[in-house]
């Protein structure tokens, strides 16, 4: 057990470094003069380029540059936005909601996604799961902006059942909308994982077996069938955590939740490059301790896993 | 050898009436032996989706490579304030958006840019993830670590924050080749994988096995034996992976570090309208069918190919 979490530690390490250094590598290793890049169209004044050159030191060697600003990452510190504000105080004020969103968006995987993929394999080739099959194909398809927009102009502004913006201070009800807005990317994934492997299930000896022993089907369903099927998809969905709290870039955006996404977004749709790379480094960074966490919260959970490989 | 063997069967089977019981191993003679694609082709002709995504793929094609054949209607230069946002006027099926401009037209003609960027990204995404995926499964060893772990890098960072730096750094030659450079550059470790592992089941197969013992060199070995007997997973995701691009192409334009706004798009047309939500929806809900539709049609049609080329998806449906 030990051995297994030592060993995807230090996996983990080349992998950190390696992100880190390529996003650093994109930004500040381009011909040309990186920090008016970053800046786009636009032309800031001189004391501001000043400043980023310095907090990046662009004066030294890339190599150099980089292991400083590796060092700072270590230390919490990500830089400072353009308001002036340190960005590991704005994560400190921002990361709970993003956490808080993420998590009922989860919820409502967990419980939609899960349901209607148990109905469709139950019932399979039926009315139900075709019906299904095609709304959740129409939903991968959908990009998020388009979903977030329309459930804005139905719920929000037609139906007037949710607000159509968040803001800072707000009950934690007014991100149901958004939660479901961020679970309708995931929520197709959920219901074919979920079916396939309850038709899988339902195949399997162990089932034949108690139904001949005369169990009644509503108690074959939640006990032998749901229960041996969710292996996967808790997999899944607890992966898919670290994708739905990165993924809130957009959603965030449009129904300004003050979470690590909307800050982002902001950044993004003012050109603030030098705080456009802190929080892409932050997310990144997010991502891959989630994903760290669940590898080894599945060693504690399932003995298989420490012995593969 | 007598009629009841084909040519590459070594084996003779003994005729039905000779036997007690049926021949076990008999094997039909006539008629052309079944391989993967063949019946791939037999499944997927059954299936009406596969049919309605393919006709709405080649309707997207054909309006991309000829939106004249579409519309008359220029979408940039016949543009009137007067007509801002107003409704469907004759001549003009869909309305306007608020800088008056054909909303019809713009959606035909931003057609090209959208598939263009599913296409180079498609492409690129294919060429790396082959190389990555094909030399990390069949040399295993070092090179695997090494490709690999580089790949694991890639598949670390999601490619749509990847490319929002890519694209805030490079907004000075924002183009339609940039934008795919910056989406396919991180996308490809998705297909990489999928082959690598297709890759190591494959190559300890016994026809591998006797091409090794024939003296085949082990570069031809992977280009000649296993690479073809591996490729389909990879066309399913090729497949899904050109709706994601266009989905990431918008997004990107959505978020105002994709294309540049004199570059026809449906992101850039739908985050143009998103300020008009409650006064003119259909000028978002417009471009955003468009956007859903194409995309809906590639995500069908890989649905098609996989269940066609996986049968145990098959036999789940």
């Amino acid at each position: 057990m030990a051995g297994y979490i030592l060993r995807r530690l230090l996996q983990a390490i080349p992998v950190l470094l390696g992100t880190t250094f390529l996003i650093y590598f994109m930004v500040f290793a381009m011909p040309g003069d990186p920090v008016v890049a970053l800046f786009g169209d636009k032309t800031p004044p001189p004391q501001v380029l000043e400043a980023v050159r310095e907090r990046y030191n662009l004066d030294k060697p890339f190599i150099v540059q980089y292991l400083l600003f590796l060092g700072g990452i270590f230390r919490g510190d990500f830089g400072i936005s353009f308001s002036g504000e340190p960005v590991s105080d704005i994560l400190a004020r921002t990361f709970p909601v993003t956490l808080q969103l993420a998590a009922i968006a989860t919820v409502f995987l967990a419980v939609g996604g899960i349901l209607i993929g148990l109905i469709s394999g139950l019932r399979k080739g039926g009315i139900f799961d075709a019906s299904a099959l095609v709304v959740s194909l129409i939903l991968i398809s959908l990009p998020i902006f388009v979903v977030a927009f329309t459930a804005q102009y139905i719920f929000g502004v037609q139906l007037g059942w949710f607000r159509t913006t968040v803001g800072s201070g707000a009950p934690i009800q007014d991100l149901i909308l958004p939660a479901m807005v961020l679970a309708t990317g995931s929520f197709a994934q959920i219901v074919r994982l979920t079916r396939a492997s309850v038709i899988e299930t339902d195949g399997q000896d162990f089932v034949r077996t108690a139904a001949s022993k005369g169990l009644s089907r509503r108690r074959i369903v939640p006990v032998h069938i749901l229960r041996n099927s969710l292996i996967p998809v808790v997999t899944y969905i607890a992966v898919d955590f670290g994708v739905l709290m990165v993924g809130a870039t957009v959603t965030e955006g449009i129904f300004n939740v003050p979470g690590v996404g909307r800050t982002l977004y902001q950044a993004i749709i003012r050109g603030e490059g030098p705080t456009v790379v802190s929080f892409v480094t932050v997310m990144v960074l997010i991502y891959l301790i989630v994903n760290l966490l669940v590898d080894l919260l599945y060693a504690v959970l399932d003995p298989r896993i420490r012995y593969v490989k | 050898m007598s009629s009841n063997t084909r040519s590459t069967q070594q084996h003779y089977v003994a005729p039905v009436e000779e036997t007690p019981l049926v021949a076990i191993d008999a094997v039909k003679a006539e008629g052309k032996p079944s391989n993967l694609w063949r019946d791939a082709w037999a499944d997927v002709r059954r299936r009406p989706m596969f049919w309605i995504s393919a006709a709405i793929i080649l309707l997207v094609v054909v309006v991309a490579l000829f939106p004249g054949l579409f519309t008359q209607v220029p979408p940039n230069n016949d543009c009137q304030l007067s007509n801002s946002n107003a409704g469907p006027a004759p001549g003009h099926p869909l309305g306007f958006t608020k800088q008056g401009c054909d909303i019809y037209s713009r959606i035909i003609h931003g057609t090209s840019t959208s598939l263009s960027v599913g296409l180079i990204v498609t492409v690129l995404v294919a060429v790396l993830g082959i190389l990555f995926g094909a030399f990390a499964g069949f040399y295993g060893g070092w090179v695997d670590s090494v490709l690999s772990r580089l790949g694991d890098i890639f598949f670390s960072i999601p490619y749509i924050l990847a490319a929002v730096v890519v694209m805030s750094v490079l907004s000075k030659y924002a183009s339609i080749w940039t934008i795919a450079l910056a989406i396919g550059i991180f996308a490809w470790p998705a297909t990489a994988r999928v082959l690598r592992a297709e890759i190591l089941r494959v190559k300890n197969s016994d026809f591998v096995m006797a091409a090794t013992a024939l003296g085949v060199s082990r570069f031809r070995i992977l280009l000649r034996h296993v690479l073809p007997n591996s490729i389909a997973p990879v066309i399913v995701i090729t497949t899904i992976s050109l709706a994601s691009a266009i989905v990431a192409e918008a997004t990107l334009s959505f978020l105002g570090v994709g294309l540049p706004s004199s570059i026809m798009s449906w992101g850039n047309d739908i985050s143009q309208a998103q300020r008009d939500l409650r006064t003119a929806p259909q000028t978002l809900i417009l471009p955003s069918i468009a956007l859903s539709v194409t995309v809906l049609s590639f995500i069908m049609l890989g649905e098609v190919i996989r269940d066609a080329l996986d049968p145990k998806a098959r036999a789940r449906r």
